[in-house]
Order: C-alpha cells, then structure tokens, then sequence
C-alpha cells in the first residue's frame, strides 16, 4: 500500500478540525477539534518519518504532543475561569468588545 | 479455481487491510465528533479517533509514539476534557443557531476547497523515490533510536518543552486559584446571626427538604403545618438551577383519596 494514503488521512482529518473550529460554538469542542488537527499534523509527521526512513519526523511530533498537552492544560484552565465568571462555556458569549 | 482462490484468500498487504478498515472508521468519527450536538459524545468520537491514530501510528513502525498518543491522549487529554465537561456541565449542550448569519455555508465550502487543495497536492506532489521505510532507523529498537536523537540533537528542545510543562502547570494554577472575596463566616458569627437575628422562626435550623411530603427527595420543599411549601428547605443551588419540583402536587390536602375510600 502506498505511504501516501496517511497523508490523505491526515490532511481530509485536519480539514474537518478547522472546520469544527469555525462552525461549533461549545469551547470544549472547538478545543477538542483544534487537537484533531494537531493530530492530523502529527500523522503527516510520522507517514514522512516513514517515507524518509528517519526518525526526525517522530521527534518532531513528539514535541507536538508535548506543546498540544501544555495548551489543553491552560486553555482548559481558562475555560473554566470564565465559565466560573459567565456561567457560559460558549465562545459567542464571549464577545464583550462588540458591545 | 483454485488459483483463484488462493489469489483472493491471501492477504497480499495486512497493512493495506488494516487502512482500508480503520481510516473509513475515523473520518467517520471526526465527521461525528463534528455534528453530534452533546459535547460529552463529541468527546467519546475524539477518544476513538484518538485510538486508530494510535494504531496507525504502530502500523507505521512508530511504536513509542503509538503507546504515547494511548498513553497521553485518550488517557490524560481525554480524561481532562471529560473532567472539564463534568465541572462545566454536562446537558450544556451547543446551541445550533447560527450567531454570524451565512457562517455554516461559507464554513463548508471553504473547508472543502482547502481540503481538497490539499488532497490534489499530495496528489500531484512526487517526491522522487519510493518510501525506505523505517526497517534501517528502527534497527537498534524504535526507543532507542528516539532517544539518541533526542538526548544529542533535539536536547535543547528538549529542555526548552520541559520549561514550558512547567509554565503551563504553573498557568493553570494560577488561573483555577479562586480568591475568596468575603471571609467565611464563623461558627459563632453564624450562631450569633441564628438566635440575636430579627426572628427566631429558624433557630432549631432550616426545616429539611421533603418533611411531610408526599416524596422525600431532596428537590421537593417541605410543607409547613398549614399545607404550604417551605422554599427554604431546598437547597439554594438547586433553587438557582430551576431544578426544583413544584410541589402543588405533593400538598396535604389534595391527595386522590377516592379509591381508597371505595375500598
């Protein structure tokens, strides 16, 4: 089988993550699709780790892991200070400066 | 015959297999984890996809980082995401209409452009050669390889992400840390205001929630002598949930007594 049918994996994965990050309004989903596209990009790293026959690429995405574990620490910490705030986990709730 | 059949029972490529089976399976979880309206269930379809990565990870003789993705990802991401939920409220479900008008449409049709931008690049992309595959850089265990590339190149990175697990837990401290605004009030603050108060209606303490009622659980108000409904017997977050019962119902009085009676 061709390696290149993870890349199609990964990039039909990661278009449907932007595409859940615009369109849902719940933040935990909208950070629960921003991890399917770290995801996806991972998938691409290690099928390129694969084509190339060097580890790098798995190095790479292990430091994605790490960084995307650091962002759902915070970004989940801030999530619930404002729902702690606005009783709200919707990202539209959060539109103070159109106001 | 029988040639034919042999040609179809062997399994040319189990890789070829595996991807044909799993990778419907995923899309099919992120198209999920996408329009499904609870959050909670999102996060259930995130999880499975989570794990086929991990397989398709193993499959591509990355085995460190197949356990890792389990390991980190549905085990600890996941279990924080489902924390979060269960802390911020399950039934909080999205709403689904849309705040910036035409958002959906343009949404989808600039997703399907850039997808399929990307699908023709890879497509029309050659890189020249075939994939070595990782048999060579594998020889000495997937681990070990990883390791020596990270302990000698990748070290100042290395150090740099473990500063930045510390920031980020440090962030997170910080930002759950809540700050009482007012001192909590004593035990003698308390009985103080209990018996030197504007009356004595509550000095034995407020009355229990479902105390001569027809249920005893604990969103029914108690009633009071006279057959009415105490509000003070429920508790207060329940009350500001709205997730109290409206004990008309339940009061003395109006029991359906008329088939005992018949007896």
């Amino acid at each position: 089988m061709d390696a290149a049918n993870y890349l199609y994996l990964s990039a039909l994965l990661f278009t449907i993550g932007a595409v859940g990050v615009v369109v849902r309004r719940n933040a935990i989903v909208v950070f629960m699709c921003i991890e399917l596209m770290l995801n996806a990009a991972n998938l691409a790293f290690v099928t390129f780790s694969r084509i190339n026959g060097d580890l790098n690429g798995q190095v790479v995405a292990f430091f994605t892991m790490v960084v995307a574990a650091c962002e759902v620490v915070v970004g989940l910490a801030i999530i619930v200070t404002i729902y702690r705030s606005r009783r709200s986990a919707s990202v539209d709730d959060a539109s103070l400066l159109k106001r | 015959m029988v040639d034919l059949a042999i040609s179809v029972g062997t399994t040319q490529n189990p890789e070829a297999i595996l991807f044909w089976v799993l990778a419907p399976l995923t899309v099919a979880a992120a198209l999920g984890m996408l329009l499904v309206k609870k959050a909670v269930h999102s996060a259930i379809l995130m999880a499975s996809v989570m794990i086929n990565l991990a397989i398709f990870y193993i499959a591509q003789n990355a085995l460190f980082l197949g356990i890792v993705q389990i390991v980190v990802y549905t085990g600890a991401v996941m279990m924080l995401f489902l924390f979060i939920l269960m802390l911020v409220g399950v039934d909080s479900s999205d709403s689904l209409t849309e705040t910036i008008t035409g958002l959906r449409p343009i949404a989808i049709v600039a997703s399907v452009g850039f997808g399929g931008l990307l699908i023709s690049l890879i497509g029309r992309a050659t890189l020249g050669r075939s994939a070595v595959g990782l048999s060579e850089a594998n020889m000495n265990g997937n681990v070990k390889g990883l390791a020596s590339l990270l302990f000698s190149t990748y070290v100042w990175p290395f150090e740099v992400v473990s500063a930045l697990l510390i920031t980020a837990a440090l962030g997170a401290m910080v930002l759950a840390h809540h700050q009482r605004i007012q001192t909590r009030p004593t035990q003698r603050e308390m009985s103080t205001a209990r018996f030197r108060g504007e009356s004595l209606a509550n000095a034995a303490g407020l009355p229990g929630p479902g105390v001569y009622a027809r249920h005893n659980a604990v969103d029914v108000p108690a009633l009071l002598p006279d057959g009415t409904p105490a509000a003070n017997s429920i508790n207060a977050t329940l009350k500001a949930r709205g997730d109290m019962l409206t004990s008309g119902s339940f009061e003395l009085g109006k029991v359906d007594t008329s088939a005992e009676e018949e007896k």
